[in-house]
């Protein structure tokens, strides 16, 4: 089979029996892939979702703020369970690094985490942040890391890796996205995950005060875009 | 979290002087600042579990509050307080939250490490 052919068939969303997610934050997976990934465990799929910190070190306390410093972390890691019930994640792993300091640790170890979890789950596909283009230091960095370890694994025995990216010059570095994801009839799931971040999603830049039409959550929220990562 | 009373953060700040303290201080703009607006600058700083003790303490100002810690060595300060949180008896949780209900500055006392 030609490489081009083995991308295309690998790229087909219902061939994705094994998916691992790599993000940083709670919430990281309810803006970014929610729908997405709804829609892959609908046809089947068995989704890990290794989120690296507990964002403890977030600025969204809830409106009115309702959480702290000290209770932020037990907070959002019941919203992050909450989350992955809404979406139907079957395996969450919360890997217990320091939010806002995954630039700054020892690369080994992150990447060795990584590695095992490559290792014990052989996914075929793997979401994380396209490093470089997602705005938040910790996005970078851990994206940076998934990129770097499958990077050392045999050309033929790398999963697939879909990157989310959202800086403002993103498009004009890598393009427009190679793989947008219709997840209308899963808005009813990404909306419960959003919402079950119940410190974070009333902030003015997310979804706000404000109840939203259908149209509204259509617009905003019914495509979710991906990047295929190119290694060579 | 409940908006500050001075009155009674200062008999706090009161109980907890003279003693082996850890302090986590922070003050931050976000991470999002200058992606949301571009004429924003980015910073942020924090310290966590830092020793202090301190001799002396108050808080002053009229809201957004100020604290300031007077230590064997010289000085911790904290600008722009407004809530703390109340069902902390042993520890001091106070923090700022701007006009959108984000956290902008934390100042935490505690015995115990964080
Ligand atoms: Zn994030």
């Amino acid at each position: 089979m030609k490489a081009e052919d083995y991308t295309a068939m690998k790229n087909q969303q219902t061939e994705h029996q094994r998916i691992l997610v790599v993000f940083p934050h709670p919430d990281d997976e309810a803006f970014a892939a929610s729908g997405t990934l709804a829609k892959y465990i609908d046809s089947g799929a068995q989704v890990t979702y290794a989120c690296l910190t507990l964002g403890e070190m977030g600025r969204n306390m809830g409106i009115p703020p309702f959480a702290s410093r000290v209770t932020l972390p037990a907070i959002r890691k019941e919203e992050l369970a909450a989350s992955c019930l809404a979406i139907g994640i079957q395996d969450l792993r919360m890997l217990g690094f320091h939010d806002k300091m995954i630039e700054f640790e020892d690369q080994q170890r992150l990447d060795n985490e990584i590695m095992a979890l490559l290792q014990e789950l052989s996914p075929s596909l793997v979401i994380t942040f396209y490093p470089g283009y997602s705005v938040h230091p910790d996005h970078d960095a851990t994206g940076a890391a998934v990129i770097r370890t499958i990077g050392r694994l045999p050309a033929a025995e790398r999963p697939l890796v879909h990157c989310v990216a959202f800086a403002s010059n993103h498009e004009r570095a890598i393009g427009k996205a190679d793989m947008i994801v219709d997840v209308t009839a899963f808005l009813e799931e990404k909306m419960a995950s959003i919402r079950a971040h119940r410190t974070q999603f009333q902030a003015a830049e997310l979804v706000g005060n404000q109840e939203l039409t259908d149209e509204e959550i259509r617009t905003r929220f019914g495509t979710e875009p991906f990047w295929t990562y190119r290694f060579d | 979290m409940q908006p500050i009373t001075p009155e009674d953060i200062q008999i706090r700040i009161d109980q907890l002087a003279g003693q082996n303290l850890y302090v986590h201080l922070e003050l931050t703009t976000g991470a999002y600042a200058s992606h949301l607006d571009s004429t924003r600058h980015p910073a942020s700083a924090f310290i966590s579990n830092a020793a202090v003790r301190y001799t002396q303490g108050s808080i002053s100002g009229t809201g957004p509050y100020r604290v300031g810690l007077k230590t064997t060595q010289g000085w911790v300060y904290a600008e722009g307080l407004t809530h703390v949180d109340e069902t902390e008896k042993e520890r001091l949780i106070l923090a700022g939250h701007d006009s959108q209900g984000k956290l902008i500055v934390a100042l935490q006392l505690s015995r115990e490490t964080f």
